[in-house]
């Protein structure tokens, strides 16, 4: 299946709201508590119809596509993912899979083993979710995602719950599938993650899109201060600043 | 690893059958065939108990396993959808109206009760509900049949009445023929191939619903499979046998660290492993020395399965499940 864009057109509660994404980029969606940042993704995701509007992938209504066509399509992972049992890493892999039904075992095992090998988990593949460190198993659920081999990765903050080191080593594995050509579409708390490793910023504030554009004028001071309601200005080198909040 | 279960899980049971026909309150030795009526105990008593044994743990293992796998939790029991207290109010009920006395009307009723309480069920989850409101439901739908049971009880025509529905639903596997066995069998099967549908579903569950929707799971697909699976399979053991509880949470805890975890892997082997412990707890209570009868199973499980609980929560408060 060829990919080329995702549109969306949302009422409502994600009012009069029009965006386009592109494969082969990495897209963070920012904004305040309950800006309705979650809302797109899961639409995006194909998990709750939008209020009015459509989301299309590759120009074909998300509505009409058949639950197994979509989850081959979009792979997403959510807020605080669960795994509610001790699987080994290889298992737990393995259900990136289950949309794939009727394929040859073989060529699903290719594929367990490309997204082990991707996320650098040859070492842990036995090991128990249970005893996984929080990066290892972020990985773990990141493999999950690729062994599906979907265009487009959409995550809802994926890095909530990560160090600085794991946060950036994730980022980074996003950025890697973002140059494989696959769409990464990223919900991001951190404004200087977005600002140093997006691509393209939405920001959204109560359901409204704000701003859409390159980092720097998306995230631009005035853009932060008039949103998130403090005054900021960036500081340090392009690709590697900072938020100074006050 | 699973293949490998399986197979030894059969192996056990093509062991235990032979081995428990002969056991019971006329021991058969089988190399003295002088055993008088053994033709008789063996054909009209004992296989069929054995085959309802089976046929009842082979659906509580398997729904137990399934259970668990869509609410996510290792406690959980095929119970705590309300099928089974709806069955045993649709006996009870036929005890009450006295159509009992027709052998074939109690199963007949047990499963309407089923039914119903399986239709309820559906009813108040609704399109969208999610697992939390269906259990919630459950729960109710349970607490509901078992007042009821009570009132029926409390009203019950004649004290025999009363004596009769209060030791049927204890639950046993005493007493019971080919015709048991006839009607629990279907029903059972197709429940247990119901529950194997929702394999893949349950797996993709392990992760949360989001993420199961976002793998392709139809949730509202996934429930009615649920329903339909529990309450064919719960019913019908019910219908013929009464209320034997634990099966289903006991099984497929001691199963899953042999499997690779996922629900999917874990229906068939608790299946086997429902079976051969319903059929030893079954000779167990043949053989026990008990005055005034023989111990009742459901009662038996519930003693086995209490402390096998506990220690199970006392095991999740310390982080070790």
């Amino acid at each position: 299946m060829s990919l080329q864009t995702l549109d969306l057109g949302v009422k409502d509660r994600i009012a009069d709201l029009t965006v386009m994404l592109h494969l082969g980029e990495v897209t963070a969606i920012c904004g305040p508590n309950g800006a309705g940042k979650s809302t797109l993704l899961s639409c995006l995701a194909g998990l709750q119809p939008p209020d009015r509007g459509h989301v299309a992938l590759g120009g074909q209504p998300m509505a009409g596509l058949h639950p197994e066509t979509r989850a081959r399509a979009i792979g997403y992972l959510p807020q605080a993912p669960e795994v509610a049992w001790d699987l080994s890493v290889e298992v737990l892999v393995s259900l990136g899979r289950l949309p794939w039904r009727g394929v040859p075992g073989s060529e699903a095992q290719v594929a367990i083993d490309e997204a082990i090998a991707a996320m650098d988990l040859d070492a842990l593949r036995h090991r128990r979710v249970s005893q996984l460190s929080g990066g290892e198993r972020a990985r773990t659920l990141m493999a999950r995602v690729l062994a599906t081999g979907p265009g487009w990765l959409l995550a809802d903050e994926p890095l909530a719950s990560l160090d600085l080191a794991h946060a950036a080593a994730l980022l980074a594995c996003f950025r890697r599938q973002a140059v494989l050509g696959r769409g990464v579409v990223l919900v991001l708390h951190d404004l200087a993650m977005a600002m140093n490793h997006a691509d393209r910023v939405i920001v959204l504030d109560r359901g409204r899109l704000v701003a859409d554009g390159a980092p720097e004028f998306a995230l631009g001071a005035d853009v932060v201060e008039r949103v998130w309601g403090c005054p900021a200005r960036w500081v340090g080198e392009p690709g590697a600043r900072a938020l100074s909040v006050g | 690893m699973n293949r490998r279960l399986i197979l030894i899980l059969l192996a056990a049971l093509i062991v235990a059958v032979p081995l428990s026909l002969l056991a019971g309150r006329v021991w058969i030795d089988p190399f003295a065939p002088e055993t008088r009526n053994a033709a008789v105990i063996l054909m009209q008593l004992r296989l069929p108990r054995a085959a309802l044994a089976l046929v009842l743990g082979a659906g509580l293992g398997a729904s137990g396993a399934a259970m668990q796998g869509f609410l996510r939790n290792p406690l959980a029991d095929p119970g705590l959808f309300g099928i089974a207290p709806g069955a045993a109010l649709g006996a009870v009920l036929s005890f009450w109206t006295g159509y009992a006395a027709s052998v074939w009307l109690l199963p007949v009723f047990a499963l309407i009760g089923a039914g119903s309480a399986m239709a309820l069920l559906a009813l108040i989850a609704g399109r969208e509900g999610g697992i939390a409101l269906f259990t919630l439901a459950g729960l109710m739908i349970s607490s509901l049949a078992g007042a009821l049971m009570s009132l029926a009880i409390s009203l019950s025509p004649t004290p025999f009445a009363m004596s009769e529905i209060v030791t049927w639903l204890m639950g046993t596997l005493a007493d019971r023929s080919w015709r048991e066995v006839g009607i629990a069998t279907p029903f059972t099967l197709a429940g247990i191939g119901v529950l194997i549908a929702a394999g893949r579903s349950l797996d993709a569950l392990t992760l949360g619903e989001a993420a199961a929707r976002s793998l392709g799971v139809d949730p509202q697909r996934l429930q009615a499979l649920m329903i339909a699976g529990i309450g064919l399979t719960v019913g019908a053991g019910v219908a013929v046998a009464g209320i034997i509880g634990f099966v289903g949470l006991m099984v497929p805890h001691l199963v899953r660290p042999l499997t690779d975890r996922r629900p999917s892997s874990l229906i068939v082997p608790s299946a086997l492993a429902g079976a051969l412990l319903l059929l030893a707890a079954d000779c167990l209570c043949r053989v026990l020395p008990l005055s005034g009868g023989e111990l009742r199973l459901g009662i038996a499980l519930s003693l086995l399965g209490a402390p096998f609980f506990l220690n199970l929560l006392l095991r999740m408060r310390k982080g070790l499940v």
